[in-house]
């Protein structure tokens, strides 16, 4: 146990910890937004929006006069933005982390609803889209954490932390197959068929059309927060040495804006098919390599 | 938050019965020669997300319609930009016996770029001009208090002109019968 770990369990304290992360996830996630449309911009021979472009966006959609369609929209995008920073909280105090993933779930879940509650039909093939997607990377996540309890004999997240050897020693292919899994939560380019920035002629904004302004915004944050805790659990699987952790995120960063900028978007049943086959299979694989 | 208004315009683009000049050339401030997004323009698919609605070609009786609506869409603070002289005044097609004359006669526009197509270069002045208007409004508007609790920002009220107040007719009270 070297002295990060030792740093970070003695300083173990679950209300201020989550308070902390819940401050600091939208900051970092939106600066790795702003980060990432200037590299993609650079990559694309343009200048790009300066850094903090994500936030202007926040607090501009804010500023807005807000029009529903019905209220329980309203409701879907609050739960949306609540079940993503209470993931946030279950993985920073180190809870179950099957738990997790299913509070996680939930929160998709209700991106689901709301896109289904309203009667636009972009709205409604950006969400079974969704649900396709969930399809396809819920069960990669599943045998991660199933990887997680035959390397530790646990499935608390707390008892990695306290482990001494880091995770990417032992699920190599796992962190691969994580890596695909990230991409379709951050709507990466071959992956981002349920909503995406840049389709104006096929769905439009897909899952998120129907919101206009301040909740807009609120689903805005909660995609910052998803991109907070997946560039969180890649740091999590060097936990040992903070600069392999860090290194290990810029690699995921880079090559995640290097295959938005090379691909176009795919087709949704290749996109169940993809993360069936390949993912899936290099999961299993590491599991295999596991069992004793 | 008016700051942050100015920096991120969000463009829907209305196309009503344009040559399509305006839109290919609209279409080529966002590639890497203009680069639009350096400003924060992101061209927006949907009016409900957008706060610059640009209009290009000369609207006429078929598509008003279709404008209003796509207007009344976008939440407040707003801003129209007519992209082109068709809806400036109708340009060439001014005289065809649909062209109503101008997106003005339809929705309040505030920029006006003439051109036939206006060059890249002043589509985005256009643009950037609209959102510091945008941000003006931002700062001129008053939130009204919510009365389900869903806040609604609207443009301030025009100021009261005591001279046209004085000229126009008292009020008659109906008498009750």
């Amino acid at each position: 146990m070297n002295d990060i770990q030792q740093f970070f369990l003695s300083h173990l304290h679950p209300i201020i910890n989550s308070l902390i992360a819940l401050v600091l996830a939208p900051v970092i996630g939106g600066l790795l937004m702003g980060l990432d449309r200037k590299l993609t911009a650079r990559m694309q021979g343009r200048m790009g929006p300066p850094l903090l472009q994500p936030f202007y966006d926040i607090f501009k959609l804010f500023s807005k006069e807000s029009m529903v369609v019905h209220r329980p929209q309203v409701i879907y995008a609050v739960c949306h933005l609540l079940f993503m920073m209470l993931t946030l909280v279950m993985l920073v105090t180190g809870q179950d982390l099957l738990l997790t993933l299913l509070v996680h779930t939930f929160a998709a879940i209700s991106l689901v609803l709301g896109g289904m509650s309203v009667r636009s039909p972009y709205s409604w093939i950006g969400s079974q889209r969704k649900i396709l997607q969930i399809l396809a990377y819920e069960p990669v996540l599943i045998l991660l954490v199933l990887g997680v309890r035959l390397l530790n004999g646990s499935f608390w997240g707390i008892n990695v932390l306290q482990s001494d050897t880091p995770l990417i020693q032992s699920m190599p292919l796992l962190f691969l197959a994580l890596i695909s899994v990230i991409a379709v939560e951050m709507g990466k380019s071959p992956f981002d068929t349920a909503s995406s920035h840049h389709a104006h002629q096929e769905i439009v904004r897909g899952i998120n059309l129907e919101y206009a302004g301040p909740y807009l915004a609120l689903t805005e944050i909660s995609h910052l927060y998803e991109t907070a805790i997946a560039f969180g659990l890649v740091l999590a699987f060097w936990h040992t040495c903070l600069i392999g952790g860090l290194v290990l995120a810029v690699l995921v960063f880079f090559c995640l804006a290097l295959v938005d900028n090379c691909f176009a978007r795919l087709t949704p049943a290749w996109l169940v098919r993809y993360m069936w086959l390949v993912p899936l299979a290099l999961a299993l694989a590491n599991l295999i390599c596991l069992w004793r | 938050m008016t700051k942050a208004t100015a920096k991120a315009p969000w463009v829907v683009h209305v196309n009503c019965n344009s040559c399509n000049g305006c839109d290919i050339e609209f279409l080529a401030c966002l590639t890497p020669m203009y680069d639009a997004e350096r400003f924060g323009v992101l061209h927006i698919g949907t009016p409900k997300h957008a706060d610059i609605m640009v209009v290009t070609g000369s609207v006429n009786n078929r598509n008003a319609r279709v404008l209003r609506n796509l207007y009344e869409q976008m939440p407040s603070p707003k801003v129209v930009v007519a992209m082109g002289v068709c809806p400036a005044t109708g340009g060439i097609f001014a005289d065809g016996y649909n062209v109503i004359g101008g997106a003005e006669k339809v929705v309040p526009v505030d920029v006006f770029v003439p051109g036939c197509p206006p060059r890249p270069e002043a589509m985005l002045d256009g643009i950037l001009e609209g959102a510091k208007i945008l941000a003006g409004k931002r700062q001129n508007s008053v939130t009204v208090k919510p009365v389900r609790r869903i806040k609604i920002v609207r443009p301030a009220a025009p100021a009261a002109d005591p001279a046209a107040a004085a000229a126009a007719p008292a009020p008659v009270k109906e008498e009750a019968k």
